[in-house]
């Protein structure tokens, strides 16, 4: 991956300095393959710690998809979505209707992130005409509309809800271990996703359109594109993450699964972690799993820290930790960006 | 006649959407902030007048001169000690701190007054009532409250158009520099602002709190009918809002008349088709329509 480039000063002068532009490095492919190693060490969990381990782990590892969608959708897009619980709620009824028409309750969890994805093309057609804070309010809109919708509808059992059907068949081992590979699946999708995603060019323009959308506009990005691109991909997300929370619970009722804490979650691991970098939002999945291990016993207090660590890290520290420690040691574990090198 | 009933009373209750979505209008149209915790700081305004009037066994109504004054200053202290710093970390940080701001909020009075519904005193007034024929029969306390709405928005208008402070508001909202350049203060205008609409927040939760009831959460549904009221009625316009609160009144009490569990759905409904159909709202300027989707971000 590195690519040699010769670029030379303005004026005429012959005085080339030869660079090297270079993306991937010895670190980067470090890190890679422990990631890979994790991986694996994870996957065999059910077999080795088994039951202990998995309940926190997955509600880890969903705290990670989460996190990584949203980062797409804020870090690197600029669209501050406080409405995902809508797509989080379309995602657990879409798991419980297919379960219900006889579809394998795991193989639902695709299609319920495709519904999700569906249900948010027309949404999108709606909130993406506002940007910054009205979208942000436009999403809370919706999604408190979904959330009245799943209410007034018997279908799906109104205010009560439903059970999720399709589970009898397993044994409770079994169920619990299909549903910690599935978590692991989506999150290790989701941040692998969202990783190639931006590495292409696709993330070069999110970025500008996340920054500065008339200047996008006017470098030739299609701005509208990729937001949508952007929105559907995070709604998508969302669903799996629902349909996830649908099998845990077993149980789909409507001020679970629409809860905007899901929302308040996404924002506060990615401005913990750092926005717009790949590592961040998996740091702040560990420091709100930490949090939550340690506070949650606190109820309402573990909420007031939440919103003021949010608020102090916006103000003091606007790049999140993993910001922070790549800027003081230079360290690029998942480089999206390219770095220039002055050649020795 | 049932029909013309719920149309007033729905115009009425709108007043009420009105006076809590003129603080969120003007802070985006100076400040250009959106700021998601004006509803909890509504709610805020309501739990003080609960503490103050229950303090001094009087009615709210009364602890209004010192509970105005209080909101003021915290609107003042929010503008400088988070809004204004937030402003500096672009366009991004103003959304995520005041929805910090939100969190934080409502659960701090999760912790101090537990999630109970609360009521407020309102005094006589609040069973106070008058008859227009023979089926109409319009609260004294609702009169009230659009009345004082429709009086602190023509207040706003007028300190807008024609004073000194309100052609410098005009001013900064039209171009932040241009003012600076002109010799405006910003910052007392920006923090002046703040007051105003965290004070006009407040004085609309102590209605809220006496029409009806509510609790540490009931901020995020005031946050999206204000926000939905200004939407609606066109951003910028004060006058606009009021329509627009009234647009979502009505709805809101017709729709309840058939049945009640449909009303809040058909207020959002609402809401998503003018954003279909007219996505800068009733009344609103093009230069408004052109901030609102982001095209002219301010620098």
């Amino acid at each position: 991956m590195t690519r040699e480039a010769a670029i030379g000063s303005r004026d005429a002068e012959p005085s080339v300095t030869p660079v090297t532009v270079s993306r991937w490095s010895r670190t980067a492919s470090a890190f890679t393959g422990l990631c890979l190693v994790a991986v694996v060490v994870l996957a065999v969990v059910p077999y080795t710690i088994g039951g202990p381990a998995e309940q926190p782990l997955i509600t880890l590892f969903t705290f990670i998809a989460m996190a990584s969608q949203w980062n797409l959708l804020a870090g690197f897009s600029g669209l501050t979505s406080f409405g995902q619980n809508a797509f989080i709620g379309v995602g657990a009824y879409a798991l419980y209707l297919v379960a219900w028409h006889g579809i394998n309750p795991f193989g639902g969890i695709v299609l319920a992130a495709g519904v999700a994805a569906v249900v948010a093309l027309p949404v999108s057609a709606l909130v993406l005409r506002l940007s910054g804070g009205y979208f942000a309010v436009a999403t809370l809109v919706v999604a408190a509309t979904f959330q009245i919708i799943a209410t007034l509808s018997p279908a799906v059992g109104g205010t009560t809800g439903v059970s999720v059907p399709g589970l009898a068949g397993y044994s409770d081992v079994l169920r619990e271990a299909l549903i910690y590979w599935s978590t692991l699946v989506v999150a290790l999708v989701s941040v692998a996703g969202v990783y190639l995603l931006v590495r292409r060019t696709f993330g070069l323009d999110a970025r500008a359109v996340g920054s500065d959308p008339v200047a996008a506009a006017s470098s030739g990005v299609r701005v509208g594109r990729i937001r949508l691109l952007a929105y559907l991909v995070a709604a998508g997300g969302a669903g799996a993450v629902g349909a996830l929370i649908a099998l845990q619970t077993l149980y789909v009722e409507p001020t679970t699964v629409f809860n905007i804490q899901y929302s308040v979650d996404m924002l506060f691991m990615v401005l913990i972690g750092g926005m717009g970098t790949i590592e961040g939002p998996i740091i702040g999945a560990l420091v709100l799993f930490a949090l939550q291990e340690t506070l949650s016993s606190y109820g309402a207090w573990y909420l007031v820290i939440v919103g003021g660590l949010a608020i102090v890290t916006t103000l003091a520290a606007s790049r999140g930790l993993w910001g922070l420690a790549s800027e003081r040691f230079g360290w690029s574990l998942l480089p999206v960006g390219y770095r220039v090198r002055q050649k020795e | 006649m049932n029909w013309v009933n719920s149309v007033i009373q729905g115009m009425l209750l709108g007043g009420q959407y009105a006076l809590i979505a003129c603080g969120l209008s003007l802070t985006f149209g100076v400040m250009r902030i959106v700021n998601l915790a004006h509803g909890d700081l509504a709610v805020c305004g309501a739990y003080l007048g609960l503490v103050l009037s229950s303090a001094f066994g009087v009615p709210v109504w009364v602890t209004l001169p010192l509970l105005l004054p209080v909101a003021f200053a915290a609107g003042l202290a929010l503008q400088v000690l988070l809004f204004g710093r937030a402003l500096r970390h672009g366009v991004l940080a103003p959304v995520l701190v005041t929805f910090g701001l939100s969190i934080m909020i409502e659960n701090l009075l999760q912790v101090a007054a537990t999630s109970d519904p609360r009521g407020l005193n309102g005094g006589a007034l609040a069973l106070a009532s008058f008859h227009i024929g023979s089926s109409i029969t319009v609260s004294w306390l609702f009169l009230t409250a659009f009345l004082t709405a429709c009086g602190v928005l023509s207040a706003l208008q007028l300190t807008l158009s024609f004073t000194s402070w309100g052609r410098q508001v005009r001013a900064t909202s039209d171009d932040l520099d241009t003012a600076r350049l002109v010799g405006v203060r910003v910052r007392p205008v920006f923090a002046t602002v703040a007051g105003i609409a965290v004070a006009t927040a407040a004085l609309a939760g102590v209605f809220i709190g006496t029409i009806g009831t509510f609790d540490p959460l009931t901020g995020t549904n005031v946050l999206i009918f204000a926000f939905e009221a200004v939407v609606i009625g066109g951003i910028g316009s004060l006058w606009g809002t009021l329509v627009g609160g009234m647009a979502l009144g009505v709805t809101q009490v017709v729709v309840g008349e058939v049945n009640q569990a449909y009303a809040v759905l058909a207020v959002n409904l609402l809401f998503l088709a003018v954003l279909t159909v007219r996505p800068g709202g009733l009344f609103t300027s093009h230069q408004a329509v052109r901030e609102l989707q982001g095209e002219g971000a301010p620098g």
